[in-house]
């Protein structure tokens, strides 16, 4: 017998105008928009609503192997699917940095739930919103706008972007240091558009962790097991609070990460990349005035707070 | 690890929660060593079809046919709302929106019930204990067995003579063995001088490490009369053994009826009236509820002036759970054969018709106190209301019975209230979401806090509501 909580099983909604669905269970929460013909989208639905319920059992299964890094993995490699697709996702980066499968978690979850609204090809469009990192699903010829959210706290579009058909984009992540999620640096936020959700969510957070300005008296740092004693970041630390900086030191905090974006581009993993701090925004890999300026009716919007799908 | 950090069980990724932190889910927090819910404000969706009941807030597991949810009105619970101090203050919600072409107010609360309990009915012939028996959760009694009811066991927990009457220990494990029940987690108790169980709303009950399956399909000598026409022909005796009335098929008036003949049987126990028996054995966990585990001890030999060697016996439980088919041989001794196939179907067919058994859980508390003023400047005036249909008493939008009296005392179904919706206060007193729904104009005229009415689209339009 224990505490105020009983197991809450997974959950499926509806928006109150019946567009969107919501899948929740612990700590996912997915926002899913499909478009097309109502019985397609209905169907859709329906295998997303599948696919979900033993979602959160299955990763929960294998969670102290993906709480460790790769080259840690004592037997072996994750097996479940999407365990699997967060392996894969920070494969890249694990012979260079601290990284666990953790850190493309979202964007895991987001691409398995977006494979099964595809499995039935009836789709023409849709997108599975987790918290920020989003899967999208685009057949030939269709498009996709795609807000950012510049500063977390204050959820007004900073740009959009198009993402079409042609794009070798079907995942867009952001990480930063007001998500649930813990950072190692400093950014505000940094969104991602890669191949799939899970390699964005990945590269966010190590984007995200490299916008840092070591030893700097104004970023106070706690391990990350005070806070979370179950934190796959166990005794590193991460930033707690940020305190003022001057414009150079938020410039070079962000050319930090430019340049680790710009190395993970010309490597393949990303195609572009959007960095938030302090209200000063850097991108990679976008048409120059793409972010910042002011936008239209994105269908999406990716921020560190959840997301918001403006109709 | 420290003492204050508290391990959510929420979901299935139990994290490690310290002092002023939330899970990874942000949904649950630990709040000075307790794990509390931090949920925004719960609404439900209304549908008309429903006349006026509330849907659930989403479907669970399994239920959901993929559907899309039509827009329509929307109910505001008291789950996740909070609550207010003083209670002169209006309570945290109170929302107007037109039902049915009516201008109604909800009077939107989180109640804090220091007078509170459940009543659990266990579907079970099997002993669990004595009437008035006490009921303990580690160690410490936190109610009592009450009475037997058709094919269950009832029990009563918690009240404030558990809450807050007896010792503290007594109080956090009552109040801690309320909030699992109600919250629809299992809950392990153990009645003196009867069963171990594990108790959850909804779930078979478990008796002594044993899941109970099925309701008896009624006592012995019901399951004669329901099936002697059945056994007609296919076996010479039927023995039914139940801790309440024992059937014997040669005797009973419904063998009478068929005109099956004596066999000279002799069971040990009380007659009733012909072929039924009261007190065959002691009640306990074995057959049909009895502490029999070998049902030849609850017969006499045969009396050789009317048995003969052949002579057909079929001895079964109430449940068909327990069955045994045996054959007098030359000194009238029944000797154990396997069942033969024409017996075989009545066996299932009994086991068909028992219902499963299932643990019920009614909480019951009274809200006659001063969480009234919230509602109004005139605290009887609500209570009145109430006794007057005028208001509408709800749970986290579930239906309650209000019981007639002084108070406003309720019992509701914990399975109807949304997952979760229970908390607590370390007083120790449970914390539940409570609604009042009424007319706007009944409302202005019992001196409600009119000033505090706000529209249900302000509502929905924080930024903290979940909704379903």
């Amino acid at each position: 017998m224990s505490g105020a909580a009983r197991r809450d099983g997974p959950i499926a909604a509806t928006t109150p105008d019946g567009s969107r669905l919501h899948l929740q269970h612990g700590p996912i929460d997915l926002v899913i928009e499909a478009f097309g013909e109502p019985a397609a989208v209905a169907a859709g639905y329906r295998r997303a609503w599948d696919r979900f319920q033993p979602l959160l059992d299955e990763l929960v299964a294998e969670l102290p192997a993906l709480r460790r890094p790769l080259p840690e993995q004592r037997a072996a490699e994750p097996t479940g699917p999407v365990a699997r697709r967060m392996a894969d996702a920070v494969r890249p980066f694990s012979a260079d940095i601290f990284i666990t499968p953790m850190a493309a978690v979202a964007g895991a979850v987001a691409d398995e739930i977006c494979a099964a609204l595809a499995a039935g090809g009836e789709l023409r469009r849709a997108y599975v919103n987790d918290g920020g990192d989003i899967a999208l699903l685009l057949q030939p010829g269709e498009r996709l706008d795609v807000g950012l959210v510049a500063v977390p706290r204050r959820p007004v579009l900073a740009g959009k972007t198009t993402i079409v058909a042609s794009d070798p984009v079907r995942g867009v992540a952001t990480s930063g240091r007001h998500g649930r999620s813990f950072s190692l640096g400093i950014a505000d936020a940094v969104t991602v558009l890669a191949a799939d959700a899970a390699r964005a969510d990945a590269a966010a957070t190590v984007i995200a962790n490299a916008v840092d300005l070591p030893g700097h008296p104004a970023i106070r740092r706690v391990p990350a097991a005070e806070l979370e004693p179950d934190s796959d970041l166990g005794g590193r630390e991460v930033t707690a609070e940020v305190g003022p900086l001057g414009p150079d030191e938020v410039d070079r905090a962000l050319a930090h990460g430019v340049a680790q974006a710009e190395r993970m581009r010309s490597r393949g993993l990303i195609v572009a990349a959007v960095l938030c701090l302090d209200e000063r925004i850097r991108t990679v890999g976008l048409p120059d005035g793409s972010a910042g300026r002011g936008p239209s009716e994105p269908v999406l919007a990716s921020g560190g707070f959840g997301s918001r799908a403006p109709r | 690890m420290s003492q204050d950090t508290v391990t959510c069980d929420a979901c299935p990724i139990r994290c490690v929660i310290k002092p002023g932190r939330t899970g990874s889910c942000d949904r649950y927090g630990n709040v000075d060593g307790l794990l509390v819910r931090v949920d925004p404000l719960l609404v439900l969706e209304r549908t008309r079809e429903q006349g006026g009941a509330v849907v659930p807030f989403a479907a669970r597991e399994g239920d959901w046919e993929g559907e899309l949810v039509p827009a329509g009105d929307v109910f505001v619970t008291g789950a996740g709302s909070g609550t207010t101090y003083p209670d002169y203050k209006p309570a945290p919600f109170i929302v107007s929106a037109r039902i049915d072409g009516v201008d109604t107010v909800t009077v939107v609360t989180e109640a804090i019930f220091s007078y509170c309990g459940v009543d659990v009915k266990i579907d079970t012939d099997r002993h669990v204990g004595a009437e008035r028996q006490v009921v303990r959760a580690r160690g410490e009694p936190v109610g009592h067995v009450t009475t037997g009811q058709y094919g269950s066991q009832m029990l009563s927990l918690g009240g404030v003579n558990h809450l807050t009457g007896g010792s503290k220990r007594e109080g956090v494990v009552t109040m801690e063995a309320l909030l699992a029940l109600c919250n629809v987690e299992p809950v392990e108790l153990s009645v003196e001088d009867g069963a171990d169980l594990v108790l959850q709303a909804g779930q078979p009950p478990r008796i002594n490490g044993v899941v109970e399956e099925r309701m008896r399909v009624g006592c012995g000598s019901a399951t004669i009369g329901m099936f002697a026409k059945q056994w007609f022909g296919h076996v010479d005796e039927v023995v039914v053994v139940d801790d309440h009335i024992t059937g014997v098929l040669s005797e009973h008036q419904a063998g009478r009826y068929l005109e099956i003949p004596a066999t000279g049987i002799r069971v040990k126990g009380r007659r009733s009236t012909p072929g039924r028996y009261f007190n065959v054995a002691n009640p306990g966990t074995g057959w049909g509820g009895t502490d029999i585990e070998d049902p030849l001890s609850i017969l006499d030999a045969f009396d050789p002036a009317v048995a003969r060697p052949g002579l057909t016996l079929l001895m079964i439980g109430t449940t068909g759970e327990h069955h045994a088919y045996f054959v007098l041989d030359d000194e009238l001794r029944p000797v154990p054969r396997p069942l033969p196939d024409d017996l075989r179907l009545s066996v299932e067919r009994i086991a068909e018709n028992c219902e499963p058994a299932m643990t019920s859980v009614l909480f019951m508390a009274g809200a006659g106190g001063s969480l009234r003023a919230g509602a109004t400047v005139n605290p009887v005036a609500l209570t009145r209301s109430v006794n007057r249909t005028l208001t509408r008493v709800t749970c986290g939008g579930a239906p309650v019975y209000v019981w007639p009296g002084g108070g406003i005392t309720f019992m509701v179904d914990v399975t109807r209230v949304p997952p979760g919706a229970f908390g607590y206060v370390p007083t120790p007193a449970l914390v539940a979401p409570l609604e009042f729904t009424m007319r706007l104009d009944d409302y202005a005229a019992l001196g409600g806090h009119m000033d505090a009415v706000v529209p249900i689209g302000d509502v929905l339009a924080r930024p903290d509501v979940r909704r379903g």
